[in-house]
């Protein structure tokens, strides 16, 4: 199956500056991938090579089995770019319409009108962008994305604006589109949205893909809690199949248990392992 | 040619709402009303002194006199408004976050930039066109006297603000927008400062001057399509009635001769080409 996305050896230096140092990764059909990494980690010039706004030095990235940047991979994605802006004086439905003619959808006012009801912007589909939140323009460029039902969303930041109703219309969407097949490559800030949406992670620092995986594997064991009458005792070495036994051997020493809590590194210890102190 | 036509209607249709097009409108009626009123004027001053005028037409010296001075106004109404509807297209729109929206479609980049130097050009040419139209009406109508040609000094005109669109594109792809729309208008300065070396060059009979404002018309073609036009409305003018025309502000037109409208396709050409590489070539 192609890939919606393969990255392989992607570099890209502005001058002496190496933004991105060999990533590879691939993101799969359906597939709901996060980008995560410290502020000029390269993670936007990835998205944006992808998007074929920037030309990669040397490596290659694929869309779809397309080479970013030509046609028939721009007819399968949709951009969310982090810093983007409509014409303050398109309405909602406008915007909409042009970015369906330029890309070819044919979906008509239906798609219009399904698009900005997932985003929650029905009743203001004839507001002038000019007179919408940053919020409201963060969900009408996500519909935007969406036109033309992309294979592919690359998403930089969709939620920066948003308060937490709106990133919470954004997880459901996200989860939507992931049972629709589409996949997506989210780019965030925000590692409680990414554990919570995303089936796997890339961490990228200084140019380089640190660590990778799905957010379970990312986090590591971190003990067994176990509270008794005399307080709370940490089993460091032990894991989760280690607490039925650890349990068994305070009881039968005659200690009362009152509960037990395998313990995990989450995804934001994982992250600043990886990306070292200085992301503190 | 979809999308073509998309990029094209939505740099007219920008214009239309935020009311470009009713301000140039607006300014270009008083513009008119002042060309009548001053046309009105001088034709009446000339005919009352017209015994003063002798072996030349004083009404073919009046009436080619501001309508030169009109072409000028008009040329540089026409590049006020190229220079506004291009100036920030490329890394403009781009600092603005309004580009990147548009080239993740599958929109080749020189579709976008053929179809905003379309429109540009379309809008800014069709308006001196129609400028220039009125003003040789008026002219007629109040003093009574036509150019000797017509579709020439128009479509100069006309091709004069479309290398200014296009200079203005290109330079949009390298500059930020204030920093183009200077360089732009430094560039049309320049080519004026060309015309105006010509006419000195004429009147002390300095081939050097000559010389180099005529080189600097072909470096710079809208100013060479310009004078091209100006000398195109008294082109059958001849005796002291052209003495008197070339004393005046025509002493720097000059006739480019047949090469004039292949280069300034040629330099188009040119323009666009490097425009369309280095666009190519910008990361976004």
């Amino acid at each position: 199956m192609t890939p919606a996305l393969a990255v392989s050896d992607l570099r890209k230096s502005y001058g002496r500056t190496e933004a991105l140092r060999g990533v590879a990764l691939e993101v799969g059909e359906g597939e709901l991938f996060g980008l995560l990494g410290p502020n000029g980690a390269g993670k936007s010039t990835l998205v944006k090579i992808a998007c074929g706004l920037v030309r990669p030095t040397t490596g290659s990235a694929h869309v779809a089995g397309a080479r970013a940047g030509t046609l028939p991979a721009q007819r399968a994605l949709g951009y969310l770019a982090e810093l983007f802006r409509f014409p303050e004086w398109q309405s909602a439905d406008e915007v909409l319409a042009l970015h369906q003619r330029l890309s070819g959808s044919d979906g008509g006012p239906r798609e219009r009108g399904e698009l900005l009801e997932l985003v929650g912007l029905e009743a203001a589909s004839d507001r002038p962008v000019g007179q919408m939140s940053k919020g409201m323009q963060q969900r009408l460029g996500i519909a935007q994305a969406m036109i033309g039902s992309p294979k592919l969303l690359l998403l930089d930041e969709p939620t920066s604006a948003l308060d937490p109703a709106g990133r919470r219309t954004v997880r459901r969407l996200l989860e939507e589109l992931r049972s629709r097949g589409v996949a997506v490559l989210l780019n965030s800030h925000l590692l409680s949205e990414v554990e919570l949406v995303c089936d796997r992670v890339a961490i990228i620092n200084h140019g380089e893909v640190v660590a990778a995986g799905t957010p379970a594997e990312l986090s590591k064991p971190g003990g067994v809690e176990v509270e008794t009458a005399a307080g709370s005792r940490v089993f460091a070495a032990a894991g989760r199949d280690d607490a039925p036994r650890i349990v068994r051997d305070l009881v039968s020493a005659g200690e009362e248990v009152y509960g037990v809590r395998v313990l995990t590194s989450s995804l934001e210890d994982a992250y600043l392992e990886a990306v070292g102190e200085g992301a503190r | 040619m979809n999308a073509a036509r998309t990029i094209a209607g939505l740099g007219l249709q920008e214009a239309v709402r935020r009311r470009v097009f009713l301000i140039v409108a607006v300014l270009t009626v008083c513009y008119l009303a002042l060309y009548g009123l001053g046309t009105w004027q001088a034709f009446e001053e000339v005919e009352s002194e017209s015994s003063s005028f002798r072996g030349v037409e004083p009404d073919v010296v009046t009436g080619a006199y501001l309508l030169g001075l009109n072409m000028f106004g008009t040329l540089f109404l026409g590049t006020i408004l190229a220079v506004f509807l291009t100036l920030g297209t490329v890394r403009g729109d781009a600092e603005r976050g309004l580009l990147q929206p548009l080239l993740v479609r599958p929109v080749p980049r020189r579709t976008l930039l053929a179809a905003r130097f379309a429109s540009a050009s379309l809008v800014c040419g069709a308006y001196v066109i129609v400028v220039f139209l009125i003003s040789m009406t008026i002219t007629w109508a109040l003093g009574g006297w036509w150019p000797d040609r017509i579709v020439e000094p128009a479509l100069g005109l006309a091709a004069s603000v479309a290398i200014l669109c296009a200079l203005s594109l290109a330079g949009s792809v390298f500059l930020a927008s204030t920093a183009n729309g200077i360089a732009v208008f430094m560039v049309f300065g320049a080519g004026l400062v060309a015309g105006l070396l010509g006419q000195i060059g004429e009147a002390l009979s300095s081939d050097t001057l000559s010389d180099v404002a005529t080189t600097a018309s072909w470096i710079l073609p809208f100013e060479a399509l310009y004078q091209s036009a100006l000398g195109a409305i008294t082109a059958d003018t001849v005796g002291f009635t052209r003495l008197a025309i070339d004393l005046g502000p025509f002493g720097g037109a000059e006739d480019f001769g047949p090469l004039l409208w292949p280069w300034a396709i040629a330099y188009l050409a040119i323009v666009g080409a490097i425009a369309l590489r280095a666009f190519a070539a910008r990361d976004l």
